[in-house]
């Protein structure tokens, strides 16, 4: 991060420039600081951008700022191409979906009333109003029919939380804000709303600014993170991935925290790695052949794999000794640990964990036996995705060079 | 825009038996009808009371259905027109206290309010009375006695509407301006419909006070139930008294009763 301005502009910039904030300032009366001390960065379409970092660090300031809830007290705000510094703010607002942590639902309006607010005030007629409730209730898998007359009080804290998200999307807007929306919410509801937010951003491509000071929601949620220090400076402007490889400096690094690799686990796939070799045997073979086999290896177990080449058994030179003369699927151990190729190396990881021989099968679909993860592998995947950070990082540093994916750099 | 969608199943939606209701129960008919059936049996006891006893001429007089009906209708308009220029007057002052611009001078404007209730009324109303006769000469009683009860029960409501808006929890209206509401949008909208149980509050006791406080408009010659009870006083007649002061009791009650009803039905849905 040598180049200042290199960090505060996309990596890898598709497409257009949604949200551009230009030398963003805000100067408490005072106040010894600024709040946000001329902060420079640009938020591409159709991206889920993650403003993370300690408390007080500006964050939310700076998210307030592009809706003007806080006016900035110096710099530009460019909302999709148009300075928008000086607009009327309320006909701004309605172009900006806003979900915010304790939700704000109004208490005194019904479920289908608030979510009606915003196309009430852009003047929509009632049959399009009510015909955008139902569809939105039902995007946020809430039924339209039980839920429409309800109270905001009536709701779960899961259910308001779906609610504010339906109603922050009611006028359609290009470019949501969000504050810690998944912040007030038990673990498991928000594991689960993240991901229904997750596959509901993937249908709507939604530009979205999010607010968090969790760094592991940060990694689960974000298409790019800037992790922001204090007076909102950007310690860090990049995809998870390369934050969680290459941290820019020892702020980064401290943040992301000690559990860096472990995260990063959750950010491949087992299919994006090499499977580990591993000898098998048909379920029909005899012992001799499978003795050979074993002493053809160094692994001190087989696979015992059947017509469809499912996984079958383990066996290994004291099973067949044990059990002579009786078929493979008889002794030994019943296979365990089975991934798909979908899953992450941090499954993967898991399974092996607690699997019997520390490893894990990847079958496909129908169930036939791809490879195997062991605990190589994933040291393995590890050491690629830091060697090719370390690499994308020293690109970044020149100008004009096409990334791995294609794109063309800015 | 599509309605047709498929039922999503809905996904970890709390059971509807879990749901909270609305609202608490109402109460239930038995203590709606509490309140008027106790007033009617105290009427209906003063009535036996006083026809059982043995009236002397200026009792004859002075407790006669016209008299007492004349006075009640008195009385309810004294209470009645003060308690709306109360809220006229308490409400609007009580929403611009609360805007962030009034912030400098807003000290000064709750002492006055509190200056009128610290003021003893029979004083003020004296004063009034005084004043008043100086440059208006219809109705003086009744305009001195309005202006006295005013002053003395602007505080309530006053306090209740800066209370009652200053309640709102301050990310529903973050959420409302973040929406594109206007600041005036969200005053109507949001802020006085949540203030609204609060504010009614404090109308009602305005109303209960300005009730109680009117017996005294009678020194000033402008009626009410006071005058009774004044009548029974200087004639030194028990059965005056009595009378005038158990209907002046009623009356609060009743009004409060009334009041308390209107409570119920104009607060807000879902609060």
């Amino acid at each position: 991060m040598t180049d200042p301005s290199a960090a505060n502009t996309p990596a890898t910039a598709p497409g257009k420039i949604m949200i551009k904030l230009e030398n963003l300032g805000k100067q408490y009366p005072k106040e010894p600081k600024p709040a946000v001390d001329n902060l420079t960065l640009e938020i591409p379409e159709g991206e889920i951008v993650i403003l993370v970092g300690p408390s007080g660090c500006g964050k939310t300031t700076t998210m307030k700022m592009i809706n003007r809830i806080i006016e900035p007290t110096s710099g530009r705000i460019i909302l999709d191409g148009e300075d928008v510094t000086k607009a009327d703010p309320d006909q701004l607002r309605r172009k900006i979906g806003y979900v915010i942590q304790q939700i704000g639902l109004f208490p005194h309006m019904t479920i289908a009333e608030n979510i009606a607010t915003v196309p009430k005030l852009l003047g929509w007629d009632k049959k399009k109003i009510d015909a955008r409730i139902d569809e939105l209730l039902q995007t946020v898998s809430m039924a339209p029919e039980t839920y429409r007359n309800r109270y905001p009080k009536q709701l779960s804290g899961g259910q308001r939380q779906r609610v504010g998200v339906a109603r922050a999307l009611s006028g359609d807007p290009a470019v949501m804000l969000m504050d810690e929306p998944f912040g007030a919410i038990d673990p498991i509801t928000r594991d689960r709303l993240q991901n229904e937010f997750l596959r509901l951003q993937a249908e709507v491509r939604k530009t979205i600014v999010f607010v968090t000071h969790d760094i592991d929601e940060a990694i689960k949620m974000g298409d790019r993170i800037a992790i922001l220090q204090e007076g909102s400076r950007i310690a860090q402007y990049d995809t998870p991935e390369q934050i969680l490889t290459a941290p820019a400096n020892d702020f980064v690094a401290d943040f992301i925290g000690r559990g860096a690799s472990l995260k990063r686990l959750n950010l491949s796939r087992v299919r994006d790695i090499q499977l580990s070799e591993w000898p098998t045997v048909q379920l029909g073979d005899d012992h001799a052949k499978v003795v050979e086999t074993l002493r053809a290896s160094d692994k001190g177990f087989a696979l015992v794999l059947d017509e469809q080449r499912r996984p079958r058994r383990w066996v290994s030179a004291p099973d067949l000794q044990r059990g002579a003369g009786r078929a493979l699927d008889e002794i030994g151990l019943p296979p365990e640990a089975i991934v798909e190729p979908q899953a992450t190396l941090n499954d993967a990881l898991n399974e092996l964990i607690t699997a019997n021989y520390s490893v894990a099968i990847v079958v496909d679909a129908s169930g036939s036996y791809q490879g195997i993860v062991d605990i190589d592998s994933i040291n393995e995947a590890i050491r690629t995705m830091r060697t090719d950070a370390r690499a994308r990082a020293r690109v970044g540093l020149d100008t004009d060079s096409a990334d791995e994916a294609g794109q063309v750099r800015r | 825009m599509t309605t047709s969608v498929e039922q999503v199943p809905d996904l970890g939606n709390a059971p509807q038996a879990a749901m909270a209701p609305v609202r608490r129960e109402r109460r239930t008919l038995g203590s709606y009808l509490f309140m008027p059936v106790f007033l009617a049996l105290v009427c209906a006891g003063l009535y036996l009371y006083v026809s059982t006893r043995e009236l002397g001429s200026i009792e004859k007089r002075a407790l006669t259905a016209d008299t007492i009906g004349n006075a009640v209708w008195e009385h309810i308009q004294l209470a009645g027109v003060s308690t709306i220029f109360v809220v006229l007057i308490a409400i609007p002052l009580g929403v611009v206290m609360t805007r962030p611009f009034t912030r400098s001078f807003r000290g000064i404007l709750l002492t006055l309010a509190n200056i009128g209730q610290a003021v003893p009324t029979i004083g003020l109303l004296a004063l009034l009375a005084l004043g008043v006769l100086g440059f208006i000469n219809v109705d003086i009683g009744f305009t001195a006695a309005i202006i006295g009860l005013v002053a003395y029960a602007v505080l309530p409501v006053l306090r209740n509407t800066i209370v009652g808006l200053g309640q709102v929890d301050e990310n529903i209206l973050e959420a409302g301006r973040g929406m594109g509401i206007s600041k005036f949008g969200v005053l109507r909208r949001i802020e006085l419909p949540l203030a609204v149980p609060i504010i009614l509050a404090g109308v009602r006791t305005a109303l209960v006070i300005n009730v109680g406080t009117a017996t005294l408009a009678a020194y000033i010659n402008a009626g009410g139930l006071g005058s009774i009870i004044v009548a029974g006083l200087t004639t030194n007649r028990f059965t005056i008294q009595l009378t005038g002061a158990v209907l002046t009791a009623v009356l609060a009650l009743l009004i409060d009763y009334l009041a308390g009803i209107a409570e119920d039905v104009l607060r807000p849905k879902g609060l």
